[in-house]
């Protein structure tokens, strides 16, 4: 296609960049999602996820040693150790303070000076508190409310510090046990695998008949497939509770298979027929002459032959029975053995909507299996879009 | 464990059983019509019940879960606990003042969320046709289409997360936004301008699809109708919408059809992300609400009964082309 930017060098690099724009503005938001889902709660809460790969700032607090464990050096006592405790890879000190009104009033390395005496807080986390007398004196080192008796705790100390990135796989373990996605997990495949394999069976057999077989009101039966395409799931929904409820079957896993194999053979036997009619006639007829039935012509030739549009049908349906929310909320129950992914999430978000590290690892989890079947299949994919793209989901 | 074991019985159960039932079907006929002893009106017997036999299970089914519905739910809606009371739910809901909200903002992301699509659509596909890594950012730009409306919603709303005060935001919408200057807002809580954030998640899944179909369109356009209009010194501007566009109005119909009645029936974005506060409001979801937390069948029935006359329109039209093709 050299029509657009022809040869003219400057149009063709705003075209790539153009493009690049679109492609990021289509990308990062996903991106955003996994980067999240891999990241410390914390850090998470704190900074964007775009920062990830840069060390996070935070603010918190701690204690120096307890007062009696400061050493006499030469008439001064000095208290020291380090903020980040035993935890070496903690992180950088950018400031520290004395007050929590003033968190941050010194720099990594200043010394600052206290109602007696003066403290240092190193980069590196490592702190002195020095005193011209014994720290067990109530004056030297406040608690929290000042008295005469003297401290038991520490100072505290307020810091700011800069966090190396954090990158865990603990908010998958979370979700897939304490929040049930593994459940749902097994669950959703129950639910898509009976319902993408059925309806292809029946659906090959109708399309065969509708384009091979002559007998009347084919025609009319067409039509009436190319209309039911577009019926809304909405309208079935309520009739189809009432008359599962009717006959006994309830809400259950063999309520959502039927519902999803009649929801999505309008759209198979469309795009089977619409393959199926540009087969070869003289395949088909010499089949016959040679006294094959078409029982045979149908397993033998037609479905062989058909395997494309087989694999893009099985790949929508798929995708749309792993993707659903409303058939499954309406046909299936709705306690945790048999609650679906996408219902899982929704639930999630009520409940933990502010749990991001959570949320983000329970939507990755659902994401995974259609993403590898679109990567994997893109090809069958488009080619059945191409094929029946009169059907709205 | 057992779950696996039941699933793939139900499978095998399954599968098999409709196996079995062409195959038995088939064997029952040709021992009744046997076809191969010269007896042409046997032959000719079963070739007109043959084609029944494959159709059947697709006509009950089609019948049982789409076809009897319809009816069932026109007749729900004009009765009440199994009385027909003609017009009266119509006649609340049109008093409804969320039934009101829902139909205009039904309205709305009709207008914006096919048209949206199809020219993001549109653009991509010529772009991404003139450059060498087309088939990659093609990939990329569709790949919104296989994540679930769910996961699409957690991913959005995470984007619009909003963080009170002088906290740092980590949602992205708002970090661009206190970037450049700006007050971080609440984006989901703002009346209207929530409907239109709801509505770039569906312009962001179906742009890909609309990309696709129109990228084959244009590479259908016989090469000779542009390199004529280059000769004639038309601009690539001018050449895209003057020549191209207008060759592939047909497939822009289908795209822009096939997204509007996807929006039509759009929900789980809704339902997960604000559930139709702050005026987001939507029929489909205004129908699960009085179906399946009101409990109120005929009202549910009612609502559903105006997506499907929306949709009705495009049926007829659908049906009408293809009979065309069948002639």
């Amino acid at each position: 296609m050299e029509n657009i930017a022809g040869k003219n060098v400057s149009l063709r690099w705003l075209l790539n960049i153009a493009v690049l724009v679109l492609v990021l503005l289509w990308t990062i938001p996903t991106i955003g999602l996994l980067v999240s889902s891999f990241r410390d709660r914390e850090q998470l809460q704190t900074s964007g996820w775009w920062t990830a790969l840069t060390a996070s700032e935070q603010r918190w607090a701690a204690r120096t040693g307890l007062p009696d464990t400061a050493e006499e050096n030469g008439g001064t006592w000095v208290l020291s150790g380090n903020v980040f405790g035993d935890d070496a890879a903690g992180g950088e000190i950018i400031a520290f303070g004395t007050s929590p009104v003033d968190p941050s009033a010194f720099a990594a390395g200043d010394t600052a000076p206290m109602a007696v005496g003066e403290l240092t807080v190193q980069a590196d986390g490592s702190y002195e508190l020095t005193a011209p007398q014994p720290f067990s004196e109530p004056q030297v080192v406040q608690g929290d409310t000042a008295t005469d008796a003297p401290p038991e705790r520490g100072l505290r100390i307020f810091l700011t510090s800069t966090q190396p990135p954090d990158f865990t796989t603990g908010n998958y373990g979370t979700v897939l046990s304490a929040d049930g996605m593994g459940r749902a997990f097994l669950n959703t495949l129950t639910v898509a695998i009976p319902a993408t394999v059925i309806p292809i069976l029946i659906a090959a057999y109708a399309a065969y008949a509708l384009s091979w077989m002559a007998f009347p009101g084919r025609s009319l039966l067409i039509a009436a497939v190319v209309g039911l395409l577009v019926v809304p799931l909405q309208l079935s929904l309520i009739p189809l509770l009432q008359l599962h409820n009717a006959v006994g079957l309830g809400r259950g896993y063999i309520g959502v298979w039927l519902a999803h194999t009649g929801f999505g053979l309008p759209l198979a036997i469309y795009l089977l027929r619409n393959y199926m009619v540009g087969l070869p006639r003289e395949v088909i007829e010499s089949a016959r002459v040679d006294g094959a039935t078409d029982f045979e012509i149908f397993r033998k030739i037609i479905l062989p032959l058909c395997l494309p549009a087989l694999a893009a049908f099985g790949i929508f349906q798929f995708l749309w029975t792993w993707n659903d929310l409303l058939v499954a909320k309406v046909f299936l129950g709705t306690s945790n053995s048999e609650m679906v992914m996408t219902g899982r999430i929704v639930e999630l978000l009520g409940s933990r909507g502010n749990n991001w590290e959570l949320l983000t690892a329970a939507a990755f989890i659902s994401m995974i299996v259609p993403l590898i079947v679109f990567f994997s299949l893109q090809r069958y994919f488009v080619r059945g879009l191409l094929a029946g793209s009169v059907k709205g989901g | 464990m057992t779950q696996i074991l039941f699933a793939l019985l139900t499978i095998v159960i399954g599968v098999g059983g409709c196996l079995a039932y062409f195959y038995l079907a088939n064997m029952v006929l040709d021992r009744v019509l046997p076809p191969r002893r010269g007896r042409p009106e046997n032959l000719r017997r079963s070739s007109r019940i043959r084609p029944w036999i494959f159709l059947a299970p697709a006509i009950v089914l089609l019948g049982v879960y789409l076809v009897y519905p319809l009816f069932a739910s026109v007749w729900l809606s004009l009765s009440r606990d199994g009385e027909f009371t003609g017009l009266a739910n119509y006649i609340w809901m049109v008093q409804d003042p969320k039934f009101r909200e829902s139909l205009f903002n039904n309205v709305l992301w009709l207008i914006f969320v096919p048209t949206l699509s199809t020219l993001v659509g549109l653009v991509a596909a010529q772009l991404t046709d003139s450059i060498k890594w087309g088939t990659i950012a093609k990939s990329l730009i569709f790949m919104p289409m296989a994540i679930s409306f769910v996961g699409a919603a957690v991913i959005w709303k995470f984007i619009y997360e909003f963080r009170a005060g002088d906290q740092t935001q980590i949602g992205l919408l708002n970090a661009v936004v206190t970037s450049l200057g700006g007050e971080p807002q609440a984006w989901l809580t703002l009346p209207i301008v929530n409907t239109f954030f709801l509505m770039i998640i569906m312009v962001w899944m179906q742009a890909g699809f609309a990309m696709v179909l129109l990228s084959a369109a244009l590479r259908g356009i016989p090469d000779e109708t542009i390199e004529a209009a280059i000769l004639d010194g038309a601009s690539p501007w001018k050449v895209f919408w003057r020549i191209q566009v207008p060759q592939i109005y047909g497939t822009i119909a289908v795209v822009w059809t096939t997204i509007t009645i996807m929006v039509l029936k759009i929900f789980d974005i809704v339902f997960a992300i604000t559930n139709g506060q702050w005026g987001t409001q939507v029929l489909a979801n205004l129908m699960y609400d009085w179906s399946f937390r009101a409990g109120d069948f005929n009202r549910g029935a009612t609502i559903a009964i105006v997506i499907m006359v929306a949709v009705l329109p495009i049926m007829i039209w659908n049906i009408r082309n293809a009979q065309k093709e069948e002639d």
